[in-house]
C-alpha cells in the first residue's frame, strides 16, 4: 500500500500530469465561481477530451476539477448570496450576512481554510479507508439510509428560526415539492398539472436559486446600495478568518467527518451535506442567537464538510462502481472511457490509480485554496460595486444558470414562481433552509422507507442499527432544544385577522391550498404511489388547520411579521425586474433580453452617462458569449427566434 | 462528335457530383444522446464517435451532445422535429427510450420506425440467485419455485420489464422492489443480502458477479442469449457456459416457451437487448446521406481498431449495419396488437401501471 502511495505521488509529478492537474484546478475554480454550476457541468465539458487520454493525466484533471469546486463556489455564496453550487447553499446564510457587514474577507478566509482542511481530511480518509470500506458501505442499507434521512429532517428543528410551526410547515412544502414527478415505487407522475416539464420533477439547483438568490437580489435592488453596507476596508480580516478556523478546529474536524461519511454513503446525495453540517453546528452550539445573522461558525461548518465529501464520494465510486452523487455518476462514465473499470479489482490490482486520485485530491485542494486566497481580495470588491450595476449581472447569471438545468424556457418560469414564493417567505420570516432540507431529503425518505418496508416489513424499525441511529436523533434533537429560544410573541392575532385581506394572509392561503391540493392529488394514485405525499400533505393540512383556526398562540407565531405594505410593494417592484427579463427572453431570446435589461436597470437605478452604460452592457454580453462558447452551453431562445432566422449570437 | 463529347463531359460530371455528393469536410456532426453524460449510451457513443469521424467522407468532427429528460422521450421528440436533415445531426437511442414508444407513453410524439437506421448494437446480460437459496444447478429449480425472491428494480416499464417477465414465465415468485437508481445499486443490495435474485449486463457481470460466483455467494441461472439471423434466441458467445433463457426454460419446464407472454417477451427482448442501441438519421434524409453513414459504420465495424478494442468496450455482440440494422429496427418496433394489450394488462395487474 505504501509503495503504491509513493509511486503514485512521483507519477503525478512526472511528465505533463501535473499540468493537467493544474488545468483541472483552474477550470474547477472557474466553474465553482459561476453560480448554480457544479461538477456535473464541469465533467460534461471535459468528457469529449478524455477519450484516448493518458489515464493518469485524465484522472489528475478530473479530480483537480471536482476537488476545488466546493472551495471556489464560496465566492458566489458569500459575496452575492447566490449558492455557488448545490453543496454550498448553507454557506449563504451566514456567509452573505457577514459580507453585508463588510466582513467578506473574513468569511472567505475562514471558508477557504476550512475547505482546505476538509479536502485534506477527505483525501486522508480515502487513502486509509478505501481498502477496507466495503463492509461500511454494505452496512448502510435502505433502513439505515432512511433513518439517516430522518436525522437530516430533525435538523429542521434548529433551522426553523423564530417559530417552529413555520419551520415544520416549510419543511412539509419542501418534502412535497420533492415528490413532484415520477413516484419511486410505481413510476406514476405526481403533482405534474399535466405539464411534461414537471414529469421529471424539480431540480435542487432551481430550488436553491429561487430560495436564496432571488430574494436577496430583490432585497438589494430595493435598497439599491452596495452589498457591503459598512465602510470597513475589504482587505482586512484575512488573518481573522484564518484564526476563526483555527479556533473552531473541533467544528472543522467534526464537520469534515460528517462530510466524508455522507460522501461515502451512496444514496444520500451531495446536496444535503452542507445542511447536515450546518444543522449539526447549530444544534451543538450553546449560543445560537447569531446564526443566520453572520456567525462565522455557520460558514466554517458547511465549507469543511462539502470539500471532505468529495474524498468520501470517491469510495463507493471506486469500490462498487456506484456513484454517490450526480457528478460522481459522470466521473464514473469518464473512468470507463479511460479504460479503468471501477470495482473491487481496481483496489486489488490497480491500487496505484486510486492513489493517483488521492494525491490529485490533496494537491488540488492545496493549490485551489491558495489560488482562491490569491484572487479573493480582488473578487471581494464586488461587494462595493453599486447595486444598480451589479444587479443586472446577477439577474443575468441566475437566469443563465437556471436555464442550464434542463435547457427549457420552463426552467425560467419555474424559477419565477418559486422565486416569488421564497421572496414572500423571506419577507414573512419563514425559514427557507427548512424548505431546502425537506426538498433534498424527500426522495431519500420516500424511496428508502418504501424499500425498507418491502424488504423487512415494518420489523425494520427493530433492527439494532436503526435503533442506534434513532437514539442519535433523540440526542441531537435534545441538544438542539436545550438552548433554543422561541421568539416571544409581541402581539396577539385573532382568527378574524385571517380574513383581513393582505399579502401575508394570501401567502398563508397559498400554502394551505397547496397542502389541500396535494392531498387531493395523492388520492388519484395507487396506494404505493400516493401514500407518501398523501400522508405528509394530510399531516401538514391538519397542523395548518389547527394553527389557523384553533390555536391562537400558534397563529400569532405564524402570522407575526412586522412587514409593512410599503415594504411588500418595494419588494415586488424589485421582483418585477426578474419577471421583466424572463418576459424579454421568452419574446426576443436571451442576448437581446439582457441588453434591454442592462439598459433599463442602469438607467433606472444609477445616474451613469449613456456611454458608461453602453460599455458595461457590452461587457455583460461579451461575458455571456465567452461563457457559452467555451462551455458549449446554449442560451434560451424566444418567440422571435421561432419566426426569424437570426445570425449568431442572436439565434 | 461534339455532342458525344458533351455527353461524356456531362456523364463525367454526373459521376463526379454523385461520388462527391456527400462530403463533410470542415463540418461538425452532432450526435444526440437522450441520456446524461457518463451513462451507458453516452459511453457507447463516445466510443464510436472518433472512429465514425475517421470513416465519414471529409472526416467531420463528431461531437456527442447529451439532452437528457423524460426517460429519453424529450430528446427523441426534439429529434423527430427535424425533417430531411443534412446529415449533420444523428441520434442514438437505447432500450429504455424504445419502451415508452412500444407502451404508448403519452409523452411520446415520435415514431422511430420512420427514422433511417445506420447502426444497431446488441448487448446481453446474465441472471443469478443468491447461494442461500440452496440452488446449485438447474436440477435444483424446485428449490427456487416455492421461495419468495426479491429483485431490486428501476421500474416496471424500464428495461427490467424483460427480467421480471422472464422470471414470471419461469414460474418464480419474484417481488420487485422498485426505486433503485440503476442496476449498480440493485447489485449492492444483492451483495448486502437484501435482494436474492438479480441480473446484470455483461460488463458488470464479468467485473463483479463472477467473483461472487467464485466466492460461493451467487449462483448463475442463465444469460439472455442473442438473436440469430432467423430470429431464434441462441446462446450468447460472451457467456459460452451459461444456457440461454430459452434453453433454461426448456430444461426446467421440459417444453419450449410459447403463448402471448413469450411473443411479448421476444419483442421486448429484440428492443431492449438485441437492438438496444441504434443510430438514426432524421426522417426524410436523402438516400445518399443514409448510404454514406451506413457505409461509414460498416467501415468502422470492419476496422482493425474496432476489432482490437470492441470486445472490451462493447462485449462480443453483433454490431449490425446496413440491411441487418434495418432488420433489427423492424424487430425492435414490431409489436402486434395482441401482445401490446397483453403486456399492458400484465403491467397494470401486477405493478399498478396506468396507461
Amino acid at each position: 500500500m505504501l509503495d503504491s502511495l509513493i509511486s503514485a505521488f512521483t507519477l503525478i509529478f512526472s511528465g505533463e500530469h501535473f499540468l493537467f492537474l493544474l488545468f483541472g484546478v483552474v477550470m474547477g475554480i472557474f466553474i465553482g465561481i459561476l453560480p448554480g454550476m457544479g461538477g456535473i457541468v464541469g465533467f460534461s465539458i471535459l468528457m469529449p477530451f478524455i477519450y484516448g487520454m493518458d489515464p493518469v493525466s485524465a484522472l489528475a484533471m478530473l479530480i483537480g476539477l471536482i476537488a476545488v469546486i466546493p472551495t471556489s463556489d464560496t465566492f458566489a455564496s458569500v459575496l452575492m448570496g447566490i449558492p455557488g453550487s448545490s453543496a454550498s447553499q448553507a454557506t449563504v446564510l451566514d456567509g452573505f450576512a457577514l459580507a453585508k457587514q463588510g466582513q467578506a474577507a473574513r468569511a472567505l478566509s475562514a471558508a477557504f481554510s476550512a475547505s482546505l482542511f476538509g479536502g485534506l481530511f477527505g483525501a486522508c480518509v480515502l487513502t486509509l479507508i478505501v481498502v477496507i470500506a466495503k463492509p461500511i458501505i454494505l452496512f448502510f442499507g435502505s433502513s439505515e439510509l432512511f433513518m439517516l434521512g430522518i436525522l437530516g429532517i430533525s435538523m429542521v428543528g434548529v433551522l426553523s428560526g423564530d417559530s417552529f410551526v413555520k419551520g415544520f410547515l416549510a419543511c412539509g412544502i419542501g418534502l412535497l415539492l420533492g415528490t413532484m414527478g415520477s413516484a419511486p415505487a410505481t413510476g406514476e407522475w405526481r403533482l405534474t398539472f399535466g405539464s411534461y416539464y414537471l414529469f421529471d420533477g424539480l431540480k435542487v439547483v432551481t430550488i436553491g436559486l429561487a430560495a436564496f438568490a432571488i430574494p436577496e437580489i430583490c432585497d438589494l435592488l430595493r435598497k439599491n446600495k452596495t452589498i457591503a453596507t459598512k465602510d470597513e476596508p475589504i482587505g482586512k480580516g484575512w488573518l481573522k478568518g484564518l484564526m476563526d478556523t483555527l479556533r473552531e478546529k473541533w467544528i472543522v474536524i467534526r464537520c469534515a467527518g460528517i462530510g466524508t461519511l455522507v460522501g461515502i454513503l451512496p444514496g444520500l446525495g451531495g446536496s444535503v451535506v452542507d445542511w447536515i453540517a450546518y444543522g449539526h453546528v447549530v444544534q451543538t452550539s450553546k449560543d445560537k442567537s447569531n446564526f443566520g445573522k453572520g456567525d462565522i461558525r455557520g460558514v466554517i461548518a458547511p465549507e469543511s464538510a462539502n470539500n471532505a465529501k468529495e474524498g468520501g464520494g470517491l469510495v463507493p465510486t471506486i469500490l462498487f462502481g456506484i456513484p454517490g452523487s450526480g457528478s460522481m455518476a459522470v466521473f464514473l462514465g469518464g473512468l470507463t472511457l479511460l479504460g479503468i473499470e471501477p470495482g473491487p479489482a481496481l483496489i486489488e490490482e490497480d491500487l496505484q490509480f486510486t492513489y493517483v486520485m488521492v494525491w490529485s485530491l490533496a494537491l488540488a485542494n492545496v493549490i485551489g485554496a491558495g489560488m482562491c486566497f490569491a484572487i479573493s481580495s480582488k473578487v471581494a470588491k464586488i461587494t462595493t460595486i453599486p447595486y444598480g450595476v451589479l444587479a443586472p449581472f446577477m439577474i443575468m447569471i441566475i437566469c443563465f444558470a437556471a436555464f442550464q438545468v434542463t435547457r427549457s424556457i420552463y426552467d425560467l418560469y419555474i424559477l419565477i414562481v418559486l422565486g416569488a414564493f421564497c421572496t414572500l417567505m423571506k419577507s414573512y420570516n419563514w425559514p427557507r433552509p427548512a424548505l431546502l432540507i425537506g426538498f433534498v431529503l424527500s426522495d431519500t425518505l420516500e424511496t428508502y422507507l418504501y424499500q425498507a418496508v418491502q424488504i423487512y416489513d415494518w420489523n425494520f424499525l427493530t433492527r439494532t442499527s436503526v435503533i442506534t441511529i434513532f437514539v442519535i436523533i433523540l440526542i441531537s434533537v435534545f441538544l438542539g432544544m436545550r438552548t433554543k429560544k422561541e421568539k416571544t410573541v409581541t402581539h396577539s392575532v385573532k382568527v378574524s385577522d385571517l380574513f383581513k385581506l393582505n399579502l401575508e394572509t394570501v401567502f398563508l392561503g397559498i400554502i394551505y391550498i397547496f397542502f389541500g391540493m396535494t392531498v387531493y392529488d395523492s388520492f388519484k394514485h395507487n396506494f404505493l404511489g400516493g401514500v407518501f405525499p398523501g400522508a405528509i400533505s394530510l399531516i401538514m393540512f391538519i397542523v395548518m388547520t389547527y394553527t389557523l383556526f384553533f390555536n391562537q398562540k400558534w397563529l400569532s407565531k405564524a402570522l407575526n411579521s412586522s412587514y409593512s405594505l410599503e415594504d411588500t410593494k418595494d419588494m415586488f417592484y424589485a421582483f418585477s425586474w426578474i419577471i421583466f427579463l424572463v418576459v424579454l427572453v421568452s419574446l426576443f431570446g436571451f442576448i437581446i433580453g439582457i441588453v434591454i435589461l442592462f439598459f433599463a436597470v442602469m438607467k433606472n437605478k444609477t445616474e451613469m452617462p449613456l456611454i458608461k452604460i453602453l460599455t458595461i452592457t457590452t461587457g455583460g454580453v461579451a461575458l455571456m458569449l465567452l461563457l457559452s462558447h467555451f462551455m458549449v452551453l446554449d442560451f434560451p431562445s424566444g418567440l422571435l427566434q421561432e419566426y426569424a432566422q437570426l445570425p449568431w449570437p442572436l439565434k | 462528335m461534339f455532342k458525344k463529347f458533351l455527353a461524356i463531359v456531362a456523364a463525367l460530371m454526373m459521376s463526379m457530383t454523385s461520388s462527391f455528393a456527400v462530403d463533410f469536410s470542415g463540418k461538425t456532426v452532432t450526435w444526440l444522446i437522450p441520456f446524461g453524460a457518463g451513462g451507458g449510451s453516452d459511453k457507447w457513443a463516445r466510443y464510436y464517435a472518433p472512429m465514425l469521424s475517421k470513416a465519414l467522407p471529409g472526416n467531420p468532427t463528431v461531437v456527442v451532445q447529451n439532452c437528457p429528460g423524460g426517460s429519453g422521450t424529450k430528446c427523441s421528440n426534439q429529434f423527430a422535429q427535424i425533417k430531411g436533415g443534412d446529415g449533420l445531426t444523428i441520434f442514438g437511442d437505447s432500450g429504455s427510450s424504445k419502451f415508452p414508444f412500444l407502451l404508448d407513453d403519452k409523452r411520446v410524439q415520435y415514431n422511430p420506425t420512420k427514422w433511417p437506421v445506420v447502426l444497431s448494437s446488441a448487448t446481453g446480460g446474465g441472471a443469478y440467485v443468491t447461494s442461500k437459496t440452496g440452488y446449485k444447478t438447474s436440477a435444483d429449480f424446485k428449490k427456487l419455485q416455492g421461495k419468495k425472491l426479491k429483485y431490486g428494480s428501476q421500474g416496471a416499464t424500464s428495461l427490467d420489464l424483460i427480467a421480471l417477465l422472464a422470471f414470471d414465465m419461469l414460474g418464480l415468485q419474484v417481488d420487485a422492489v422498485m426505486g433503485y437508481k440503476g442496476r449498480g445499486p440493485a447489485r449492492v443490495a444483492f451483495e448486502r443480502g437484501e435482494m436474492t435474485i438479480d441480473y446484470q449486463t455483461s460488463s458488470a457481470y464479468f467485473k463483479v458477479i463472477q467473483t461472487l460466483v467464485k466466492d460461493g455467494k451467487a449462483v448463475p441461472l442463465f444469460a439472455w442469449g442473442i438473436l440469430d439471423e432467423s430470429g431464434n434466441i441462441v446462446r450468447d458467445p460472451t457467456f459460452p457456459n451459461l444456457p440461454s433463457f430459452v434453453e433454461y426454460y426448456e430444461s426446467v419446464h421440459g417444453k419450449k416457451p410459447k403463448g402471448p407472454a413469450w411473443s411479448t417477451w421476444k419483442t421486448f427482448f429484440a428492443s431492449g437487448f438485441n437492438g438496444q442501441k441504434m443510430v438514426y438519421l432524421p426522417e426524410g434524409t436523402s438516400a445518399d446521406i443514409v448510404k454514406t453513414y451506413a457505409d461509414a459504420f460498416a467501415k468502422v465495424v470492419a476496422s482493425d481498431e474496432f476489432k482490437k478494442t470492441s470486445s472490451k468496450r462493447l462485449g462480443k455482440y453483433p454490431q449490425a449495419t446496413g440491411k441487418a440494422a434495418v432488420a433489427a429496427q423492424k424487430a425492435a418496433f414490431t409489436i402486434d396488437a395482441e401482445s401490446k394489450a397483453w403486456i399492458k394488462n400484465h403491467l397494470t395487474k401486477n405493478y399498478g401501471v396506468k396507461f
